[in-house]
């Protein structure tokens, strides 16, 4: 369709979401998500949480864009589709408009040029999707990791793309602020997508790249409780060495991340990451962590931890199980004593 | 007699549905749906207690924190242990800087846009209003929205990041903050105390908390800028002291709990108009009109079974009553049971209503950007932020905290190291509720009734006033 007109039409809905993903894309920009918007030519159609439009008004923005009368460019939706009780999508029902969020969603993405599945639950499922999944949820193409989901894995968006899942629970403001403007200029191609349909920009990181604790990952000196300095991910249940994301290469609110805040990251980008259980814990086998780097031999891992562990200076060990610094760096050759 | 469907009801989110039967330009019945049902306590049940530390937040990516919050506080009374001193200030700082951040988002992107509106453009204010807080164009936004950033870099340092951190554990926080990171949360608190003494209040925090009563109120708004005159003067306008009104009944859980108790006590503002103890014992839920298979009434012992099919059930959100009766929860009822003085007096003339619930979340965010430098200059920085615990003996627990809209409890009962039962009622559980098995409404629904919507019908905005004037966080509502 016409694009002269130089905006790109966003419209973005909720399905069965908890709204974290919104809450965290009104932290982008620095004078406000809306001008960081504007700035790009980005015209929110409608989203549920910031637009003017409320009941009626609402309603006829979508049914303008069913009947074509307003160009979609991009599509979003945050929040699984809870296909249920029944596939008839009852447990999520658009209010007013008597149709299910599931049934406006198969009507809607086939007129976007572009669908976007902000967050793990639209993406995946998500959380909703966790245990035994009592709203049949499911993502927007992907139920877990099986390729299918809402849409079926035979959707293409108008010009020619799965869904762009952008992964997370929630999801850095930015990776869905650069989705949405490399979208604007039609800077992402399949080929930029990883299998499970997320932006390579993002998913070609681990979340461990960057981690604060990396010298304490090198010596295998670990964090037994929480709150103490160490590598998470001998005890405490960390999954950054698996799970895709440049987490730690960016700033979460000014300067955080989940590992530099004390916990575990629990592989929040991945499908299915709603099905562990004792997510603080690893899980071993005879002592070994069972979730080792994928990509690394397991007797390779264990030699070198194992040689690792042995090398291990006394200041990484001390400080490794302290929620401080007990041993600085250097303290052994200080030179100066007050 | 017209009946009427308003719906998508946006801002927080769409999740709701609001139908009104109107008789001569009035609403005389209104039924509240809760549209959206996911099923967090189902999930919660059979898996380990802990997890309900990573799964419980994901309830609401609003009050992320809130709900993590009384996770860890059910889990710490399972665990009978105390959190580290520094945990409970480091938790209150980050759960203030939520709490804030939503009375900010509330008031600048959901509350006011309505004020925007063409069906106000008769009216002498509407220029400047609609310039300052049209809903996406408005000059507000840009202030607000880089404030309301810049908050939450609180949670960049305590909790990692937000929403959905796991930082906050049964036995406190789990980064134990150092030297440069209070100076920096000093300085993200003065930050929004300056926000807000700048662009919202017009005044110093400690000259907006000496006003005690209306009378006061009027003679400060007199002639002042910033966004919270502008809306004193709207209300007055627009009379909104008398949309809306309230059953009367309020109740807090008591918030930001310390090692030297709360700084807003728990309490009922009760039908004698005075606070009184808190009755816990007496919360029921009620599913007479929710598409829920009936249990027991006792969050204590109840499970959540969807029943879709249910007759004369008009919503997903279950009916919660305290000895009965409807109870409204949220900024307006933790400031009246704490005895705040200008809230106490507005209550005192006009109870609750649309006007008061807005002045009360900005007098409650005035009085916790203040309590978030103490807290932070409390903070013993060699002493630990976390105790270790990880057994969760058999028994039933409860977690009671208080979120921006109100108040949130989780009920979990711990069997054989599982999860046997997680039931969770949130605020807007309560002020969203559909009628219970006396056919009584609860709080929203009341609240419609008699309002005015003239030749509007679905598209009056005094509805759209009193709707948002609660806050709803739908997605908390039914879980």
């Amino acid at each position: 369709m016409d694009r002269s007109d130089g905006m790109t039409n966003v419209l973005w809905l909720q399905g069965a979401s908890c709204g974290g993903c919104t809450m965290s894309i009104l932290e982008s920009g620095a004078s406000g998500w809306f001008d960081e918007l504007r700035q790009f030519g980005v015209n929110l159609l409608w989203h549920p949480s910031v637009s003017e439009e409320t009941g009626e008004e609402a309603v006829e923005v979508l049914q303008s864009v069913l009947d074509g009368k307003v160009r979609l460019d991009l599509l979003l939706l945050e929040g699984s589709v809870a296909r249920g009780p029944n596939d008839t999508g009852r447990f999520n029902m658009l209010a007013g408009t008597n149709r299910s969020v599931y049934s406006w969603m198969l009507d809607l993405a086939p007129r976007a040029d572009y669908v976007i599945a902000v967050g793990s639950c639209a993406a995946y499922g998500g959380v909703p999707a966790a245990g035994a999944n009592p709203t049949d949820a499911v993502g927007l193409q992907f139920e877990g990791s099986d390729s299918g989901g809402a849409l079926g894995a035979a959707f293409r968006s108008r010009l020619g793309l799965p869904v762009i899942n952008v992964a997370g629970c929630a999801p850095h403001p930015g990776w869905m602020m650069e989705t949405i403007l490399a979208l604007t200029t039609k800077d992402i191609a399949a080929i930029d997508l990883d299998g499970y349909g997320r932006p390579k920009f993002i998913a070609n990181h681990l979340a461990h790249h960057g981690c604060s604790r990396n010298e304490f990952y090198e010596f295998k000196a670990s964090a037994e409780t929480m709150s103490e300095r160490g590598c998470l991910m001998e005890h405490l249940g960390c999954k950054a060495t698996q799970a895709v994301g440049d987490c730690n290469q960016r700033s979460w609110n000014g300067g955080g991340s989940c590992t530099k805040g004390g916990y575990a990251c629990i592989a929040c980008t991945s499908p299915g990451f709603e099905g562990a259980q004792n997510f603080l814990e690893t899980a071993k086998l005879a002592g070994i962590p069972v979730g080792l780097p994928t990509d690394m031999p397991k007797a390779w891992f264990v030699a070198l931890a194992a040689l690792s562990k042995s090398a291990t200076p006394r200041r990484v060990r001390l400080n490794a199980t302290a929620d401080h610094v007990v041993v600085p760096p250097g303290s052994a050759g200080a030179k100066r004593t007050p | 007699m017209t009946r009427i469907t308003i719906g998508p009801f946006n801002r927080v989110e769409g999740d709701l549905e609001v139908r009104l039967d109107v008789e001569s330009g009035r609403v005389v019945r209104a039924e509240v749906t809760a549209p959206l049902y996911r099923g967090f306590e189902q999930i919660l049940e059979g898996r380990p207690p802990l997890d309900a530390l990573a799964l419980a937040p994901r309830i609401c990516g609003i009050c992320s924190v809130s709900q993590s919050v009384a996770a860890a506080a059910a889990l710490r009374e399972a665990m009978g242990i105390e959190a580290a001193p520094n945990g409970l200030l480091a938790t209150n700082i980050a759960h203030a800087a939520e709490n804030a951040a939503d009375h900010l988002t509330h008031f600048y992107i959901f509350f006011m846009p309505d004020f925007a509106r063409e069906a106000y453009a008769v009216h002498g204010w509407h220029a400047a209003t609609r310039e300052r807080f049209a809903a996406t164009r408005g000059s507000a936004a840009r202030d607000a929205l880089p404030a309301r950033a810049r908050l939450l870099e609180t949670m960049g340092i305590i909790a990692g990041k937000w929403p959905h951190s796991l930082a906050f554990q049964p036995g406190g926080t789990t980064r134990a903050i150092d030297l440069g990171e209070r100076v920096r949360l000093l300085s993200i608190a003065t930050a929004f105390r300056s926000f807000l003494e700048r662009i919202v209040f017009a005044d110093a925090l400690e000259n907006v908390l000496a006003i005690a009563t209306a009378d006061e109120l009027d003679r400060w708004r007199d002639g002042r800028g910033g966004d919270f005159a502008h809306f004193l003067r709207l209300a007055d306008s627009l009379a909104l002291a008398g949309l809306g009104k309230g059953t009367g009944l309020m109740m807090s859980y008591g918030a930001y709990h310390g090692p030297d108790g709360e700084l807003f006590p728990r309490g009922l503002f009760g039908p004698r108009a005075a606070i009184e103890p808190l009755p816990l014992a007496q919360i029921t839920e009620d599913v007479s009109h929710a598409w829920m298979r009936e249990s027991s009434v006792d969050p204590a012992h109840s499970s959540t079974v969807p029943d879709p099919d249910k007759p004369a059930a008009y919503s997903w959100c279950k009916a919660p009553r305290l000895s009965g009766q409807p109870i409204e929860v949220g900024a307006v009822a933790r400031q009246t049971v704490a005895g705040q003085s200008l809230i106490a007096d507005l209550v005192s003339v006009s109870g609750t209503n649309v006007r008061n619930r807005v002045i009360a979340r900005l007098i409650e965010t005035a009085r916790i950007a203040l309590a978030m430098e103490q807290w932070t200059r409390a903070l013993r920085l060699s002493e630990p932020f976390c105790r270790d615990s990880r057994e969760t003996p058999n028994g039933s627990y409860v977690g009671l905290v208080e979120a921006a809209r109100g108040s949130l409890g989780h009920w979990l009962a711990v069997r054989n190291g599982k999860i046997e039962r997680y039931q969770i009622i949130a605020p807007t559980t309560w002020n969203f509720s559909p009628r219970d098995s006396c056919d009584v409404g609860g709080p929203l629904e009341q609240a419609l009734v008699g309002t005015d919507v003239g030749e509007a019908g679905a598209r009056a905005v005094a509805i759209q006033h009193i709707v948002r004037s609660f806050d709803p966080c739908m997605v908390c509502t039914a879980h």
